[in-house]
């Protein structure tokens, strides 16, 4: 692993992007950064720009009004980029599987690298997700060795 | 040649190394305060090393050449201030007639690149964060150039900072009488405005315009305007003792006095940004023009008076 990476790993900036969600989802993403959380210090932050972020961390049943938007940001975040899919809306659609306006899931629309499950996930399965996306980068960079 | 190496190592590697430690107990001490642990202290460097390997994106349709030489207008700006602040610091008998007027001059320049990379993006956001950054200067421009009067006139009406050192160092700093102590309140309300911080970071405002000037720079151009921004934590402080505190001195116990004025400097300046709400760009516009201004003429006015 190389110092890019190093540096990478221990400092992922996210991006949130709602595509549809009751917003409990995203009420929990701001857990993680209350004092009793504080993914801080892990040099984790929320940024305001898709163009500063490593994780684009998405919630909410992908609406069929949010599929092209989603597909531009994605292809907006500089690479290296990782997309995490957080709630059971984004993983499966959850309650809303029937719906007429949630065509797909979200890996059926971009490539997605961890999946969180919850509805909505706790704090510390967040952390435990983003644990298993620094657990996978590791992997993929010595595997390319 | 030794004039390139106090640009290279002073005004460029040890701003830099300072503004890194700076932007560290910045980010520990607002998570401190809000009863949270904070990043690790290499967190800044982590966070510069991993921009400078990612991507750089420039927007569809953007004049390339200025919306990336933007960044490093501000940061060539930042590193000459710190070199002239340094020159005089370590050796006041390197001074030059009106280098207090070159430094205030470069000091706008971070602000003005940061504009211009803003409406160079092609962006409403960053179009919106630029016209605000621009009232901002507007505003904070002439109080800061009053409280700055203040010590030239009690300094007997000299424009060399070598000068206003040796001043301070024979008659006491400037930051000691009536006058001084208002100059300075008023040149760090405008400090705060130019670093960018809470309550006066309305040009990068994260939750409303999303980051503003800088929403469309990622990668290296983005690395180069953080260690720009990290820099003047360093540099901004640094003028303020220069000006008002007499300067930082190495030798024996005065290096602590150096930095304790310094680590103090800092901390104020964290604290305002942590007990403030962001103030509307009208608010701020007003502040300035008003309260500030009233006060920044009264310390010029007690300077006159010898106080
Ligand atoms: S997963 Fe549950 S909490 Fe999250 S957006 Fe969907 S319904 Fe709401």
């Amino acid at each position: 692993m190389n110092l890019k990476q190093k540096a990478l790993l221990k400092s992922l900036w996210v991006f949130h992007m709602s595509t549809g969600s009751c917003n409990n989802c995203d009420i929990e993403i701001i857990d993680c950064l209350t004092p009793r959380h504080d993914i801080e210090r892990f040099g984790m932050v929320l940024v305001g720009s898709i163009k500063h972020a490593d994780v684009l961390l998405v919630t909410g049943s992908v609406t069929r009004k949010c599929i092209p938007r989603i597909k531009r940001i994605y292809e907006q975040m500089p690479k290296p980029g990782f997309v995490v899919a957080m709630g059971e809306c984004s993983l499966s659609r959850g309650m809303y599987i029937n719906s007429y306006n949630c065509p797909l899931p979200l890996d059926k629309v971009i490539p997605v690298d961890v999946y969180v499950p919850g509805c909505p996930p706790r704090p510390e399965a967040m952390i435990a997700g983003i644990v298993k996306l620094i657990e996978k980068i590791k992997a993929t960079s010595e595997g390319k060795k | 040649m030794s004039d390139i190496l106090y640009l290279i190592i002073y005004g460029f590697v040890v701003t830099a190394l300072v503004g890194f430690l700076a932007s560290w107990f910045e980010r520990k001490i607002t998570a401190r305060l809000q009863y949270r642990v904070g990043p690790p202290l290499l967190q800044p460097v982590y966070d510069i090393v991993k921009l400078l390997g990612k991507e750089t994106l420039v927007p569809f349709g953007v004049s390339k050449a200025t919306f990336l030489s933007a960044p490093l207008l501000g940061l060539a700006s930042v590193a000459l201030v710190s070199t002239l602040l340094w020159v005089n610091t370590l050796n006041p008998g390197k001074t030059f007639i009106g280098d207090l007027v070159v430094v205030l001059y470069l000091l706008t320049i971070p602000s003005m690149s940061m504009m211009i990379g803003g409406f160079a993006s092609r962006n409403p956001l960053a179009s919106l964060g630029a016209s605000r950054e621009m009232k901002l200067i507007l505003s904070y421009e002439l109080p800061f150039l009053l409280a700055v009067f203040v010590p030239v006139i009690k300094g007997g009406f000299s424009i060399k900072l070598g000068e206003l050192l040796s001043f301070q160092a024979q008659n006491g700093v400037f930051g000691g009488g009536a006058s001084g102590v208002l100059a300075f309140v008023v040149a760090i309300l405008c400090v705060q405005a130019k670093i960018g911080f809470v309550p006066f970071d309305v040009a990068e405002a994260e939750t409303e315009i999303s980051g503003g000037l800088l929403i469309e720079y990622s990668g290296s151009s983005l690395a180069i305007f953080k260690v720009m921004k990290n820099m003047l934590l360093c540099t901004l402080p640094l003028f303020l003792i220069v000006i008002f505190f007499g300067g930082l001195r190495f030798d024996g116990i005065n290096a602590l006095y150096s930095l304790l004025k310094y680590i103090g400097i800092l901390f104020l300046i964290i604290v305002i940004k942590n007990t403030n709400p962001r103030v509307r760009i009208d608010h701020a516009v007003r502040f300035f023009w008003g309260p500030v201004m009233v006060l920044a003429i009264l310390a010029v006015v007690l300077a006159f008076k010898g106080l």
